[in-house]
């Protein structure tokens, strides 16, 4: 039986084709303007018995093509307990949204947070912010990491903290201490979050922030525990619609 | 609209342009979320007539009632005892509340962290676009949260006619003491106003009504627990919802004809939903006509509401008026018994609420229970997070939501609701 498993999220698609319980084939597209687009140039020349749709996108795409769909907090519960069986709560902070998941004995949802309508926290928020300080995305969490002493940012607003960071700037201040500080107010942020939901361990943290090792480290201090990271942090909510094979939420 | 009515809404001071283009959106509104629905009961026909003629022939009603020299009374909480002013043959209507309506002339005289609900008062009068508020005689502001009782004192700059009543915020022998006296100043006003005296046999008769319309939505809200479920929780919302519009004896028939179908309907299990579909009690802020966004997410997801721990709801309803008694003064005493008991956030501290969602979610069987705050309502928000935890503790999934009338979080609210459902089944 041949599954696949798709994540249409508000930055990235992710496809997953997974056969015989392993992953033989995955793939990354940006969402671009017209994701439906992307997800079908994605799909093209992949065969399956059956597909489940998972992100933002997901009602898109089960519109367009008739596939069931599974929320992004389910499919990152089942695609997270696939790859660490144990464990016990999830972290995802995505491109334009982040989530706490904590999850029961049996790999279940037990109770999950979301941030709400606006972006403060998320991917969207350290790119802009990367790019306001003019380091590529890739470099953001290393330039963090270099700082001696990070600035006290206050705004979680992308607008308000972009304003903040150019007064800043114009202060003179070092980048890298602003680069710290922004890291900090993105961790301070997702704690209150998993906070919510209980922080118990093991703790997987996934979604494209995961990538960042400023956030992971500052994570891995303030909570004092160690976090895992898939090797590919991306691919966990595609992961778990494939292992879903065609059920849907 | 069957008829036209734009020579009332132009004797009414209405804006015309705008009142139109607030029917359109409400008329497409309501095909979109009403009329998809599948397997409404056929009871639900009546209501579908009132909704379409909310601002029309209801209207006319009010205002052929004004000709024959009897008064219209607005409100905008269910703390306004209905019994009286029933007992003066006026008719007490709700006001409008339930959209974003003219925001940026609301946000020159309200901040804008102000709740939904108020803007949308606001919005309404500022507008030119509620009929209720330009008919009523009198517009009852009542104490409730400190964003209402503020925004009251910028109202009355608005409308002649404002009347504030005072509520208490404690339940102690001096809360009730305020909310006797006060009932007994509206008293007085409301007689003034009509120039009825309400004696014993008029009060009975005035109960005698609110009570049968009440009796009737226990009767609906009751044969929710049936799965599967015989009516939406869109439809009964609505039902409740026309409650503070309509004339109560003639919705209290088609509450009760609607419920005699729906006992039919479970007799031969049939539902809006197939049995065994995820069961959600909603608990929270009121959700006045047309705010339909939050019950038509979650009823387009895959479960079904099954009650409403809200004003407009089960809170707004739940509890009879004693009418045993003679006079004017002991009848008097068993309606302030009977809002005594309404366990709106304004109190403190609310240990009632609480136990009613908990009984609540038990009595219609809910699997889990969404609690809905409006965006910067801090009664309610306050009391989101300690209801969640103690659910929680009795093992009751809880999701809490914080939004307001706009659609700019649908798809979130989507993928949150959804999530939940996938969590409790």
């Amino acid at each position: 039986m041949r599954n696949v498993g798709i994540d249409i999220g508000s930055r990235t698609i992710e496809l997953i084709v997974v056969e015989g319980g392993e992953v033989i084939e995955s793939k990354q597209a940006d969402s671009g303007f017209d994701p439906m687009t992307q997800a079908g140039a994605l799909l093209e020349g992949v065969g399956y018995d059956h597909i489940t749709a998972t992100g933002y996108g997901r009602h898109l795409f089960e519109l367009a093509l008739d596939v069931p769909t599974v929320t992004e907090i389910k499919a990152y519960a089942v695609g997270a307990n696939a790859l660490f069986p144990d464990v016990q709560t999830i972290l995802d902070i995505g491109g334009q949204d982040s989530k706490a998941i904590s999850l029961n004995g049996s790999g279940k949802v037990a109770k999950f947070e979301m941030n709400d309508r606006c972006a403060a926290g998320t991917g969207k928020f350290l790119e802009i912010m990367a790019h306001t300080l003019g380091y590529s995305l890739d470099q953001f969490g290393v330039g963090a990491l270099e700082a001696k002493n990070g600035m006290q940012i206050s705004s979680m607003c992308t607008v308000f903290a972009e304003s903040e960071v150019t007064s800043l700037v114009a202060r003179g201040e070092d980048r890298r201490d602003i680069a710290l500080g922004l890291h900090r107010s993105v961790v301070q942020r997702a704690l209150s979050m998993l906070k919510r939901v209980t922080v118990k361990e093991p703790i997987l943290f996934a979604g494209g922030v995961a990538r960042n090792p400023c956030i992971r480290l500052l994570l891995e201090e303030t909570l004092g525990a160690n976090i895992l990271v898939p090797e590919n942090p991306q691919m966990v909510g595609a992961l778990g619609a494939a292992i879903l094979g065609g059920k849907s939420g | 609209m069957s008829e036209d009515y734009r020579g009332m809404w132009e004797n009414l001071g209405l804006d015309l342009v705008a009142h139109d283009a607030l029917l359109e959106v409400l008329g497409t509104g309501y095909g979109d979320i009403y009329l998809a629905q599948n397997d409404r009961p056929e009871g639900m026909g009546y209501f579908d007539f009132v909704m379409s003629e909310v601002h029309g022939l209801r209207i006319k009603e009010l205002m052929d009632e004004k000709a024959a020299g009897r008064k219209v009374i607005g409100s905008f909480c269910v703390f306004v005892p209905e019994e009286i002013v029933r007992a003066t043959d006026a008719t007490l209507v709700g006001l409008c509340t339930g959209a974003d309506f003219a925001t940026d002339e609301v946000e020159t005289l309200l901040p804008r962290n102000t709740c939904a609900l108020i803007k949308s008062a606001f919005g309404f009068k500022l507008g030119k676009a509620c009929p209720y508020l330009e008919s009523a005689d009198m517009i009852v502001g009542e104490n409730t949260c400190d964003g209402k009782k503020k925004s009251y004192e910028i109202f009355n700059e608005l409308v002649p006619n404002l009347y504030v009543m005072d509520l208490p915020q404690v339940k102690s022998v001096e809360g009730r003491a305020l909310l006797k006296a006060e009932y007994l100043r509206f008293k007085e006003a409301v007689e003034q106003l009509t120039g009825v005296t309400i004696d014993a046999e008029r009060l009975k008769s005035g109960i005698e009504i609110v009570n049968n319309k009440r009796k009737a939505i226990h009767r609906l809200t009751g044969l929710r627990k049936a799965d599967p479920v015989p009516i939406s929780g869109l439809d009964a919302l609505l039902a409740n919802q026309i409650s503070f519009y309509d004339d109560p004896v003639r919705f209290t028939e088609s509450v009760n004809k609607m419920c005699d179908e729906l006992e039919q309907r479970i007799e031969k299990k049939e539902g809006v939903f197939s049995e065994k579909t995820p069961r959600i009690l909603i608990s929270g802020c009121p959700m006045a006509v047309p705010n339909w966004k939050l019950p038509w997410i979650i009823e387009t997801s895959g479960a079904v509401i099954v009650g409403e721990e809200s004003c407009v709801g089960e809170r707004g309803a739940r509890n009879l008026t004693d009418d045993s008694r003679d006079t004017v003064e002991e009848l008097m005493e068993a309606i302030v018994d009977r809002y005594f008991q309404v366990d709106c956030a304004i109190f403190t501290p609310n240990p009632d609420r609480l136990e009613h969602i908990v009984e609540m979610a038990r009595h219609y069987k809910a699997d889990g229970v969404i609690h809905y705050g409006l965006q910067f309502c801090q009664p309610y928000l306050m009391e989101a997070m300690p209801v969640e935890k103690a659910l929680e503790e009795k093992n009751i999934p809880t999701l809490r939501i914080d939004t307001d009338y706009s659609m700019e979080d649908v798809g979130q609210l989507k993928t949150r609701v959804e999530a939940f459902i996938e969590l409790i089944k």
